[in-house]
């Protein structure tokens, strides 16, 4: 469903993928952990489209985005849903504003129809009740799980994930866990997260990715990936720091 | 021959101080100065590249404008925003400039006993210059800077983004309300400043001044052709567009974080206020000769 072929992106003199492949399959789980700042979310953001490649490839069934402009991107996009890491929720307009952006740009269905979309969705996010709360009022959870109600809406067959349990308290963050693989599970949907929270990882993820230095360093299940004994992941997945390096 | 006298003369005068002197100089001279025109050069290019992503963005702005269908509600709220709420800035400006470009108009030809000429100048001037060059700097100084911290906060925030993933392009969602706003507002509240601006005039120099009423009526309609309003007019149109495309343009294009965003919406208030000066000038010599004003 999602293929990734040599993927290269630079900022400026700082190569951040350097010649990244890998392939999702439909209806599975991903997840890509990595360090900070190591290029996780410049890759989430090269399968929707968001940020053009240097050189590589990526190609959603099969068709290849990495040369599409911007109108023709938005046609692909109809199949993506994606949770930001800061849930990038409108400001200007209420929660079910927000949630029936799209429907509402579409123009295809009544208000009625609408609405009831919208109570649909949030429901599922267990935010029934929220419609007519402004963004600013919310708690950074809640905000997470609009986010989520906005981009499932209009039932996407893939979802992504920025960071989805950054910055939340763990019992939070599992909830929003168990969120993300009941949306997986009720509505069929391939799913690819990036985080650098292990437990999450191992709670959602089928497959798990490592990227590191620009490429993907390991690619197996959670449990190949907990018991695995490359010194690398085994620091990663245990946190544990490697005193002759810098980490900030 | 001379070089070589000059360069004999100093060192055998100067002696090691004069050596340090020249290394120096050649250093100004050499690496510095490339330096200088390196700077230049990569502001030059930066500064057309700039101006060459405005173009483009006006031209997917049209594009949108023709092809795609437009949000009703966005246009209102920006209308509304940006014709409704600047009325009072509007009007103050306006007002004042008319009043004070009469006084002073008035003190100079009291001397050349032309008093009642004073209307007719400020009527042509506020018609064709003053009113939609102010009203235009007004606006892009309340409205710029708005847009330009609004869409500048929703690109740091990633709403930018979110609108991407969610099938909808920036300029049809962002860009084409504020630049349609901009291009019906700005005109209907230049024709209000002009008009209020000469009343203003007209009040003062008839009362406070003592111009007589007949005689400044009379030489007011006689030098003012429709052809310096729809100067004005135009003026206003132009301006209306280049103010919101370049305010958008900066806040969809703002750096990361608070400085960004602060930088973004400096920058679109004084690159609209000298765009909107300089075009000024052009279009003043331009719609002269096209409409024979």
């Amino acid at each position: 469903m999602i293929e990734v072929r040599q993927l290269k992106k630079s900022f400026g003199p700082q190569r951040v993928l350097d010649g990244v492949d890998l392939r999702v399959e439909k209806g599975e789980s991903v997840v890509i952990i990595g360090r900070s700042g190591g290029g996780k979310s410049i890759l989430l953001k090269h399968l929707i489209g968001l940020l053009s490649p240097e050189s590589g490839d990526v190609l959603i069934e099969g068709q290849s985005i990495a040369q599409m402009n911007e109108r023709q991107l938005l046609k692909v996009r109809r199949m993506f849903g994606m949770l930001f890491q800061g849930a990038a929720l409108f400001d200007s307009l209420t929660v079910s504003e927000n949630v029936a952006f799209v429907l509402r740009r579409e123009r295809k269905l009544t208000e009625a129809e609408i609405a009831r979309r919208v109570d649909e969705a949030l429901l599922m996010v267990d935010l029934a009740g929220t419609q007519n709360k402004k963004p600013a009022e919310l708690s950074g959870g809640m905000r997470k799980r609009v986010g989520l109600a906005r981009a499932i809406i209009y039932q996407p067959q893939i979802v992504l994930y920025d960071e989805p349990t950054t910055g939340l308290d763990p019992i939070v963050a599992d909830s929003i866990d168990q969120l993300i693989v009941r949306v997986r599970e009720q509505l069929a949907v391939t799913t690819v997260a990036v985080t650098h929270d292990m437990r999450s990882a191992r709670r959602i993820a089928q497959r798990i990715l490592m990227l590191h230095l620009g490429r993907i360093h390991f690619n197996g299940t959670p449990d190949e990936i907990f018991q695995s004994k490359d010194p690398l992941v085994y620091r990663f997945v245990n946190g544990i720091s490697d005193p002759k390096e810098a980490h900030f | 021959m001379a070089p070589r006298l000059a360069e004999g003369a100093l060192g055998s005068v100067a002696g090691p101080r004069h050596a340090r002197w020249t290394k120096e100089s050649a250093k100004f001279l050499g690496t510095d100065y490339n330096e200088m025109i390196g700077v230049t050069s990569d502001r030059v290019v930066g500064w057309l590249e700039g101006l060459g992503r405005i173009a483009l963005l006006f031209v997917e702005t049209v594009r949108s404008i023709l092809s795609q269908r437009l949000d009703g509600r966005s246009l209102t709220q920006q209308l509304y925003f940006i014709g409704v709420k600047s009325q009072s800035v509007v009007l103050v400006t306006g007002a004042f400039t008319g009043m004070v470009l009469c006084a002073q108009t008035f003190f100079q030809f009291h001397k050349v006993k032309m008093d009642t000429a004073t209307l007719a100048v400020v009527s042509v001037a506020m018609g064709s210059e003053l009113g939609p060059v102010l009203t235009a700097l007004m606006v892009a100084g309340r409205v710029g800077a708005a847009m330009a911290a609004e869409l500048g906060t929703m690109r740091v925030t990633e709403q930018i983004d979110a609108l991407r993933t969610l099938a909808t392009h920036p300029v049809d969602y962002l860009v084409v309300p504020r630049v349609l706003a901009s291009v019906s507002a700005l005109p209907l509240l230049t024709a209000e400043s002009i008009a209020v601006g000469i009343l203003a005039a007209y009040t003062v120099g008839t009362t406070l001044l003592g111009i007589d009423h007949a005689y400044a009526w009379h030489n007011m309609l006689k030098y003012t052709q429709p052809q310096h309003i729809l100067m004005g007019i135009i003026k206003a149109v132009v301006f209306a567009a280049v103010l919101a495309l370049v305010s958008c343009f900066k806040g969809m294009n703002c750096r990361e974080g608070a400085e960004g965003v602060g930088r973004a919406t400096t920058e679109a208030v004084v690159y609209s206020s000298i765009t909107i000066l300089v075009s000024n000038f052009f279009l003043t010599l331009f719609l002269t000769r096209l409409l024979g004003a």
